[in-house]
């Protein structure tokens, strides 16, 4: 079969087509963004009439994913690992509704926080639903890991997480397809009250879960993805999962490897192949990119049993991606690190691009704001984050999806008035909306900026929800007509922007302001576009 | 044989294309590869550097060790010295020195450059002057590709036929400039090797 050079993201889309999706679901998240888009580029996919478009969040794309796999098609659903606490909801209960045609959910962990607010593990929640958890070490096992993970979703009916970190989401190899498989016909759920979870049913559900998780974890012992390497040494067992297993290898390119070696790929962990590497060596080594899961499951609250290296007692770094030197150093081999970083070179952070709105926006806010002090900034999650660095020192918040809004609600409840709010058009109609109608109910004094950019910026310019529409949305969610201003962001408009966001301000109830001006990227590149 | 290469520079200064040919090249050799890069946050001007791996075997780790690359390709001065932990103590460093300043407190150019020069295996070349000589200043980043080649164990018929790859939905036009490109790089380092 033909070989491509993909990314682990779109080996994870590749993997997706070939095994017959009909629909893939998702909102824009740092590292999870290119699964989406290689499927909207697709030739094949196109020709497929795969469904592709971005969903508002990550909830709403994790609940169209379960519906179309109720119809009986095979769906998947991306998203970052936070955008996994936004569909938790959905996520979890699909467990216990299960599925009917095929579903995968893919979610890119960013450890080292590369991109993100934190670094969670997303194998936790694949732990929390009870569900098989595909973690690929390659891009090759991101195609195929995809490809059958749907196979298992069928076998067991299921939902079945694939969860990637960064480093495989966006490093690029070779990549061997398989066999094109057609997608599924439409067909109703055989149990028409499957997917109906009312406790009586919800409890039916939880058990029919509850009997699969045998059959879970003798699909671990059986799967090609965990293999149990034998080796002389039994001083030292080591456990590696996923990318883990690279950063180890890479140690013994010219070097034998004479211990034991649990590779995991899947779960829940095979417990007869753990058993057989725990009874054979005096300790084990446990290897994650990620939370040590699987380190601290060994270990035990009690540490009763066989002693494990790992994360946890210092052997590797608690926190960050793990890497192939984090590893050399915990198997006490000598690094030959090169030279030092000169003195002379500093650092150099991502800034806003020259020309972009949110400057302008900024400028007026800050300069609106100085008679009130310092600290009532609430802000989210966007390129207008950047906002929070010099020269601007403008937001005091940055927390998830949406809380600009409703913090700044809060802080305006415990009294702190003008309070603001700075949000970018996709992060309100992401998670903002629902927060703006709670301000409203409660006619709470805050200032919300929409700083409407008509795009999803940070992840690359992908299409934002509400574009064109963000004061009627205000509007039809009951804010006052009279607050709702409109103003564009550039220069020539400061002092006149400054006045009306002031003006705001004043105001003791709801007001919305929005910034709107295309992002400078998206514009640009649509201009390009146009010439050609 | 193994090459491993840390490409280096700022967000938006094009050092994808430059992966992306080698990357290509590679293939068309039938060589291993693993090129990982960084997407998202720091795209927007800051520094940026990608680990692109070749060798004939099996490669493990998307990540490049410490001290283990034979190269760092960076099209910009400052961020080439950024990773060199990561250069083995016999690799070679080859930059622009053409100055990407985006931030207030950039360095003096002049030490930068001492810094470059203080290394035993460098090449370092004003590729943006090289760029607009040949008519084409904004293919830099190519410049830079053509001043690696001799070091980079690739056939150059196979890194121009990369660059046809890359840019041919550009049209001819942008892929002649940057062959042209590549070709006053390739000279450069020829003459400097």
């Amino acid at each position: 079969m033909q070989t491509l050079l993909l990314m682990g993201d779109e080996a994870i889309a590749q993997g997706g087509l070939d095994a017959g999706i009909s629909g893939i679901y998702a909102y824009p998240g740092t590292p999870s963004t290119e699964i989406m888009e290689y499927v909207q580029m697709s030739k094949m996919a196109k020709e497929g009439n795969v469904f592709s478009n971005w969903s508002a969040n990550e909830k709403t794309a994790m609940e169209a994913a379960l519906g179309m796999s109720y119809a009986g098609k095979r769906s998947i659903v991306c998203m970052k690992h936070v955008g996994l606490n936004v569909a938790a909801d959905p996520f979890i209960n699909s467990a216990v509704t299960g599925v009917n045609g095929g579903m995968v959910v893919a979610v890119a962990d960013d450890p080292s926080m590369h991109s993100s607010q934190n670094e969670q593990d997303s194998r936790f929640y694949g732990k929390f639903a009870l569900l098989p958890v595909l973690e690929p070490s390659s891009q090759q096992e991101a195609y195929e890991m995809t490809y059958k993970g749907f196979e298992l979703s069928e076998k067991y009916q299921v939902p079945v997480l694939l969860r990637l970190t960064t480093r495989l989401a966006h490093s690029r190899s070779g990549v061997e397809r398989l066999e094109r498989r057609e997608q599924n016909k439409i067909r109703l759920p055989e149990d028409p009250r499957q997917f109906v979870l009312l406790p009586a049913i919800a409890r039916k559900r939880y058990k029919v879960l509850l009997s699969h998780q045998k059959g879970f974890e003798s699909e671990s012992e059986q799967s090609p993805y965990n293999a149990y390497f034998p080796g002389q040494d039994k001083s030292t067992g080591f456990i590696v999962c996923g990318l883990a297993y690279n950063y180890l290898m890479e140690n013994f390119v010219n070097r034998e490897l004479k211990n034991p070696l649990l590779k995991i790929c899947q779960y829940p962990l095979p417990r007869k192949l753990v058993e057989q590497i725990a009874s054979e060596c005096e300790q084990l080594l446990v290897i994650e990119d990620g939370y040590p899961i699987v380190e601290e499951m060994l270990k035990g609250f009690l540490e009763k049993g066989i002693k494990v290296k790992g994360r946890l007692d210092g052997t590797l770094p608690r926190d960050g991606e793990m890497t192939p030197d984090h590893v050399a150093n915990a198997l006490g081999f000598t690094v030959n690190k090169g030279k030092d970083v000169p003195s002379v070179v500093t650092g150099r952070p991502p800034s806003m691009c020259k020309g972009c709105s949110h400057i302008d926006m900024y400028n007026s806010l800050n300069e609106a704001l100085e008679p009130y002090g310092e600290g009532r900034v609430f802000s989210d999650i966007g390129c207008y984050t950047l906002g929070a660095l010099e020269p601007f020192n403008a937001i005091n918040s940055c927390v998830d999806m949406g809380a600009s809004v409703t913090m700044a609600k809060g802080a305006a409840d415990a009294g702190l008035c003008p309070s603001v709010a700075v949000i970018g058009d996709s992060t309100f109609t992401h998670s903002g909306i629902t927060g703006l109608l709670d301000c409203v109910n409660d006619g709470s004094p805050v200032t919300i900026i929409i700083s409407d950019n008509s795009t999803t910026a940070m992840t690359g310019g992908q299409t934002s929800s509400g574009t064109g529409r963000i004061d009627e949305i205000c509007r039809g969610v009951g804010a006052d007509p009279s607050h709702v201003k409109v103003i564009n962001p550039l220069k020539k408009y400061h002092d006149q922007n400054t006045e009306i966001i002031k003006q705001e301000l004043e105001h003791k109830g709801v007001s919305v302001i929005i910034a709107q001006r295309e992002c400078i990227q998206t514009a640009t590149r649509k201009k390009k576009e146009k010439k050609k | 044989m193994k090459t491993d290469i840390i490409l280096s520079g700022v967000g938006g200064q094009g050092i994808v294309s430059i992966a992306a040919t080698i990357g290509m090249a590679a293939i068309r050799e039938n060589l291993y590869l693993k090129q990982s890069e960084v997407h998202g946050m720091s795209q927007r001007g800051g520094a940026v550097q990608s680990n692109l791996r070749l060798s004939d075997k099996e490669i493990m780790s998307d990540l490049i060790p410490l001290g283990g690359a034979e190269m760092i390709l960076s099209v910009e001065p400052m961020e080439s010295l950024r990773y060199l932990p990561y250069l083995s103590r016999q690799g070679w460093l080859v930059t622009n020195t053409s100055p990407y300043v985006n931030i207030p407190n950039y360095p003096d150019i002049e030490e930068v450059i001492r810094e470059v020069e203080a290394l035993p295996n460098h090449v370092a070349l004003d590729a943006d002057k090289i760029a607009k000589d040949t008519g084409s200043a904004r293919s830099s980043n190519i410049v830079m590709l053509g001043a690696a080649s001799p070091f980079l164990n690739l056939p150059v018929e196979s890194l121009q036929e990369g660059i046809r790859q890359i840019f041919g939905r550009k049209g001819e036009d942008i892929v002649n400039a940057n062959l042209k490109a590549f070709e006053a790089g390739r000279k450069v380092a020829e003459n400097n090797k």
